[in-house]
């Protein structure tokens, strides 16, 4: 039991960059689907269990000690955008360079030698938990919560949202990042017998195409 | 255990003489296979026919097909595949498995899978690429015949090239599948498809990734080029008529 | 123009923003941070750096843009520096937080163009415009400089306010318009003094030839010091 490192880790203030990225949903409000707290849940529900699900079995299955670079082989074959490939990757590096300063560990080295350009950022997520002496399930928690709360931030700044609206949206949403951590602390049990294909691969058509129509944009507020 | 448990196999190898021989084509139960004209003089092509009633729950089927190295096949369908309910609410299986050799090209490009209201269908396609081999697949998926709620379907696609995943997606619609019709997945979208092209020509010139001009009511799509010799056409769209619409872009190298 | 605290234009200083070594063993750049409010030619000001040093200097440019890449648009568009010199770093709404709270993003771009366009003597880091209490983490910039102007009020630096009071030069732009916006520049030279004792603070006007030359002297002067702390 290791609780205060899990909300130090998964604290949006912790420097990892995640600030200036808004998890589609600056796309999602352009394209007029994001217009309230309703329209938000929904879309972040569909979030935490699609590509949430996948970053928080990654983050899991690296926390319980899999393969890094295997993880990040099989977090590009579920990452078919490349702007998500490059956002992913990019987080991953700014948040090695926290979680090394915070948590040190040949782990982390080791990960940040091998992909000096970045490695996905679930998987930097995981090594950092295991770092931190947090387990799989915790660090599956960190990356669902965060599935959600990026969105839910940056829709905030971008709509002006009711903050007492959108933080009941997050609790609503609580039992669906409990669901999805179970279900991928469970995958990621399975993987270290069965290799990375036993991870899920859950996808979101319209998040690729938010992606790839967002990083053509010129004026935005989010990086992604 | 009901329900019907078949599988249907395609092997294609070079005839020698240029063209495409298949040594092996068994259809079984509901899947029935012909051999077609090929206006493509190297390919062997074969329609899957008589898929129309299957999968109903509780059925077990699968294809299997193999393009040795060299082979050129095409594999189409001459109708879409309708999954029902079965009648103990059991799930249906739809196994596909495509071995793709060196040199070798396979053309997977059934017609659309549409989930009838009250079916609950888990459809895996399973492609394993030699290094150099040639892929070009089709999905599509329909939730629900005309006016009626979708059925429950998970499709997985998993393709790797030497033992090494190349693009692993995983589509879950329709009752107990949740957040699927929300903003981040389909939003009002009841159409959901992938064209997949892998080409060795890729790892010179990757695709360039491209969002064509969208008219929501026609639905959306999206080019993407994978982290491998591969680019791959996502689309969402009102209609089965829309989606073939938008995937009918060029995918080409 | 006038350079108003010629005696201290280098105030000692014992700390540097992180290793002052790039993990190669070769000397990092000296990282500069710009803020200032809205509008107040923190992008002149880079502009005019780079144009005044970019000849006896290894310089590249990181923006932090708000909403657009504007800022990095026009020093592109001007060529103060050939396009791979300049990065821009997208801050969420919030430049503040890029700079201060979580430098994670400014410092993987500082990193990345010492990578490609290195070796590099100076890195001058550009806020997008703020509030007056933006100022640089000292995890990121190495030495800070504020940019206010004469027509945001001349009672600017009686306001105080981070930015005003902590900054390692205070620069006051715009001189030129001071007639027209009735602002007193002796009052704003004794506020600022006030304020901040005795860190130095400058007025230029950017539209004059070389107005950029006393904070191109103070850079010089922060580069000399630099290059005395052994790598």
């Amino acid at each position: 039991m290791n609780r205060a490192a899990l909300l130090l880790l998964a604290d949006g203030r912790f420097p990892a960059g995640g600030h200036a990225h808004s998890g589609g949903a600056e796309a999602a409000v352009t394209a007029g689907r994001i217009t309230g707290p309703g329209t938000l849940e929904d879309f972040c529900r569909g979030r935490v269990h699609t590509t949430g699900l996948v970053a928080a079995a990654l983050a899991a299955a690296a926390a319980a000690g899999a393969d890094p670079l295997a993880l990040d082989e099989a977090a590009d074959a579920r990452t078919p955008s490349p702007a998500l490939r490059q956002t992913a990757r990019r987080l991953g590096r700014q948040m090695m360079r926290a979680a090394r300063t915070a948590w040190p560990s040949p782990g982390l080295d080791a990960l940040a030698t091998a992909r000096p350009r970045g490695a996905h950022q679930p998987v930097v997520l995981g090594v950092t938990a295991r770092s931190a002496g947090l387990t799989p399930p915790d660090a599956a928690h960190a990356a669902a919560y965060e599935a959600v709360t990026g969105p839910a931030t940056a829709a905030v700044r971008l709509l002006s949202l009711d903050p007492f609206a959108v933080t009941a949206v997050l609790a609503r949403l609580a039992p669906d990042l409990d669901e999805v951590a179970a279900r991928a602390a469970d995958a990621a049990h399975r993987c270290l017998t069965e290799g990375t294909g036993a991870l899920p691969a859950a996808s979101a058509p319209l998040l690729d195409v938010y992606a790839e129509a967002h990083a053509g944009r010129p004026v935005r507020l989010f990086a992604s | 255990m009901s329900g019907v448990h078949a599988t249907a196999r395609i092997t294609a190898v070079p005839d020698g003489r240029g063209g495409t021989a298949l040594p092996e084509l068994a259809g079984e139960g509901p899947i029935a296979l012909r051999r077609t004209r090929s206006a493509d003089e190297r390919a062997a092509r074969v329609t899957v026919v008589g898929a129309m009633t299957a999968p109903l729950g509780g059925d077990r089927l699968a294809v299997h097909v193999t393009a040795a190295p060299g082979a050129v096949l095409h594999v189409d369908a001459a109708a879409a595949t309708v999954a029902l309910p079965g009648r103990g609410g059991e799930r249906a299986r739809y196994e596909v498995r495509l071995t793709v050799g060196e040199d070798a090209e396979l053309h997977w490009l059934p017609e659309p899978l549409i989930a009838a209201e009250g079916s609950d269908l888990l459809m895996t396609t399973t492609a394993e690429l030699a290094p150099g081999a040639r892929l070009v697949l089709r999905e599509e998926q329909i939730l629900g015949r005309a006016g009626e709620r979708p059925g429950r379907l998970t499709t997985r696609l998993t393709v790797r090239i030497g033992g090494r995943p190349l693009l692993d997606q995983e589509l879950s619609f329709g009752p107990g599948a949740a957040g699927w019709a929300g903003p981040a997945v389909l939003h009002t979208y009841r159409a959901a498809g992938q064209l997949l092209v892998v080409d060795p020509a890729f790892e010179e010139k990757p695709a360039e990734a491209r969002v064509p001009v969208r008219d929501a009511e026609q639905g959306e799509s999206v080019l993407t080029p994978l982290a491998g010799p591969a680019a791959l056409l996502t689309a969402v769209a009102p209609d089965g008529l829309c989606l073939r619409r938008l995937l009918s872009a060029s995918v080409a190298p | 123009m006038h350079l108003d605290h010629e005696h201290t234009v280098f105030p000692q200083r014992h700390t540097w923003a992180g290793p002052t070594a790039r993990p190669d063993g070769s000397r990092r750049a000296l990282r500069i941070g710009l803020g200032g409010p809205v509008g107040s030619g923190k992008t002149a000001t880079v502009a005019a750096l780079c144009r005044a040093l970019r000849d006896e200097l290894s310089i590249a440019v990181v923006t932090n843009d708000i909403y657009t890449r504007e800022d990095a648009d026009f020093l592109l568009r001007n060529a103060v520096l050939p396009p791979e010199r300049i990065a821009a770093v997208e801050t969420g709404a919030c430049p503040h937080t890029a700079i201060r709270d979580d430098i994670s993003a400014n410092l993987e771009a500082v990193e990345e163009l010492e990578d490609t366009v290195g070796p590099l003597d100076l890195v001058l880091v550009e806020s997008g415009g703020d509030n007056l209490t933006a100022t640089f983490s000292k995890g990121l910039a190495d030495a800070q400089v504020f940019v206010i102007d004469v027509a945001g009020g001349d009672d600017i630096p009686r306001k105080g306010g981070p930015g005003v009071t902590t900054a390692d030069l205070l620069v006051v732009n715009k001189t030129d318009l001071a007639p027209y916006v009735g602002s007193d520049l002796g009052r704003m030279a004794r506020d600022a003094r006030r304020q901040r004792g005795e860190l130095p603070v400058v007025f230029t006007s950017l539209v004059a030839e070389n107005g950029v030359a006393p904070v191109a002297e103070w850079v010089r002067a922060r580069l000399a010091a630099w290059a005395a702390v052994p790598a």
